[in-house]
């Protein structure tokens, strides 16, 4: 049911990220999640530089509805936010996976692919939660 | 940090989990509409009820300037009768029905234990000398109807819940208009001319022009078996199906109260923005928690219920922490999001004294809040001065 890129890695958390060219990686939640949180209202985004752990509190993302923690899925150094998403959250509504997304980390080591899922096996996830 | 608000969930086991177990509980007469209408279901006190259609934001906006439909099937009516059920309703309410002297007139009301606390808020209908009607919410039907019960035997009053009749609420200003095409033509003029908290029967159809929108509208109650056919013709006037979600922040906006969170069992009217419902007079009428709600009010040191209006960016949810700089603390009872005024809003119960600004903790900032009078939003216009700037 929910739109899903085939060129992103996913967490059991409902993120996804995508590597970029320059090593960097992008990092934002999935259609599933936001339709899961509804409209958007409000999104607290990292300071640039900070330094996050795997694990550690990324992010909040608030809706109409509850509140939200977003945590990093990888250790490393924020290198940029989406800035568009403090007058316009909705974006997470209307573009998960494009200008909705949230933060862009410089990893601090390797990436463990293993600890994430691949669209498929993310798909599948979702649709065991589904049911 | 202290986390310390219910709505802070952490988003996916929580959220997920709820929506998980969907189907475990009752269904109104009006759930497979809303699955037609691609609703997402949620419980709310054991009912599979719809939570928005794709856009609780949308949905708020079409009641604020335009009309929506509810469905409110979940809440609970109850029709009292008897020689001594005026009697007794001016025993068991905190207001009075002796007000209501004409046919479908409505009243507000507390519902009293003998501390004060509110066992409930309804609405209470006139039909005869007779005859009322209460409604009463979902979530509080089990203990409202054993005190009903219970209070009721020295009166003689005979109880019966109306379980077989379904209710939806329809709500903006064109919601009367519209909603009159829906009903049967020899009622329409009439229904059209029925003023605020007035109700009457067309028919199979109890309506009555009332709301928990802060918009114009009626509330109609129903036989169960005839509400998906009203339904299907609301929306084919253009009437747009609204979740529970819209259901709170329009009312959120309207400072209407809702139960068990701003006010519960221990907390009196008093201390919840509510004194308005209470008939002090006559002084020699007695009704469950008179006297202790007489305490209160002469002891003098009720807290506070006011209006939060964010000034800092970010969200107000329940249950935070207000401080109020030489005053002490309070909670936020009620907060969220306002979608007509596009800044986050609240009701708060808070230390008595005179001041206008507070902070709210939220996560591990402080965040600074004025105290703005209530309503927030009435029938499609922003009452709040909202730009003032915080003194610094």
């Amino acid at each position: 049911m929910s739109e899903m890129p085939g060129d992103l890695l996913y967490t059991a958390e409902h993120e996804w990220l995508r590597r970029e060219e320059d090593g960097s990686v992008t990092i934002g939640i999935t259609d599933h999640a936001q339709g899961a949180l509804g409209d958007l209202v409000y999104v607290e985004l990292p300071e640039l530089e900070q330094d996050l752990k795997n694990g550690g509190e990324m992010a909040v993302v608030e809706s109409v509805k509850a509140a939200s923690d977003v945590y990093a899925p990888i250790a490393g150094t924020v290198v940029a936010v989406n800035e568009v998403l403090a007058d316009d959250p909705e974006k997470i509504n209307t573009d998960p996976y494009g200008d909705g997304w949230i933060v862009r980390i410089q990893p601090s080591g390797r990436i463990d692919e293993g600890a994430l899922m691949s669209p498929d096996a993310y798909q599948q996830f979702v649709d065991e939660l589904d049911e | 940090m202290d986390r310390g608000a219910a709505d802070q969930v952490r988003l996916p086991p929580f959220i997920f989990a709820a929506e998980r177990h969907e189907l475990m509980g009752s269904s109104t007469p009006l759930f497979d509409k809303h699955i037609e209408a691609g609703a997402r279901i949620v419980d709310f006190g054991g009912w599979n009820m719809p939570l928005h259609y794709g856009s609780q934001k949308q949905e708020h906006h079409a009641v604020r300037q335009n009309a929506g439909v509810f469905d409110v099937s979940h809440m609970t009516i109850v029709d009292l009768s008897g020689g001594r059920v005026r009697e007794f309703l001016r025993y068991l309410l905190a207001n009075d029905v002796a007000k209501l002297t004409e046919y479908g007139k409505a009243l507000y009301t507390c519902m009293l234990n003998a501390e004060a606390g509110v066992i409930d808020d309804l609405l209470v209908y006139y039909i005869s000398a007779t005859q009322f009607r209460l409604i009463v919410n979902a979530a509080t039907r089990d203990k409202d109807l054993a005190w009903i019960r219970d209070q009721g035997q020295a009166f003689g009053v005979t109880v019966d819940e109306r379980a077989d009749l379904a209710m939806v609420a329809v709500q903006g200003p064109n919601a009367r208009d519209l909603a009159a095409r829906c009903i049967a033509a020899q009622h329409r003029d009439s229904a059209l001319a029925l003023r605020p908290f007035h109700g009457m029967q067309a028919g199979d159809l109890f309506i009555a022009r009332t709301g928990y929108t802060g918009e114009d509208g009626w509330e109609i109650c129903l036989p169960g078996v005839a509400a998906p056919a009203l339904w299907d013709n609301l929306l084919a006037a253009g009437v747009v199906p609204c979740g529970l979600g819209a259901r709170d922040t329009l009312r959120l906006e309207a400072a209407m109260n809702l139960y068990g969170s701003d006010m519960d069992d221990v907390i009196s009217p008093l201390e919840a923005g509510l004194e308005w419902t209470i008939a002090w007079e006559p002084d020699e009428r007695d009704f469950i928690g008179r006297a202790a709600l007489q305490a209160l009010r002469d002891s003098g040191s009720r807290r506070r219920f006011v209006g939060l209006l964010l000034e800092d960016r970010g969200v107000l949810r329940n249950h935070q922490k207000v401080i109020v700089d030489g005053f002490g603390e309070g909670e936020i009872t009620s907060g969220g999001y306002s979608p007509t005024i596009g800044k986050s809003i609240a009701l708060a119960r808070l230390p008595a004294g005179d001041y206008d600004h507070a902070q709210v903790v939220v996560r591990d900032k402080l965040l600074n809040v004025r105290i703005v009078s209530t309503p927030f939003v009435r029938n499609g216009q922003i009452r709040i001065d909202v730009e003032e700037k915080h003194d610094e």
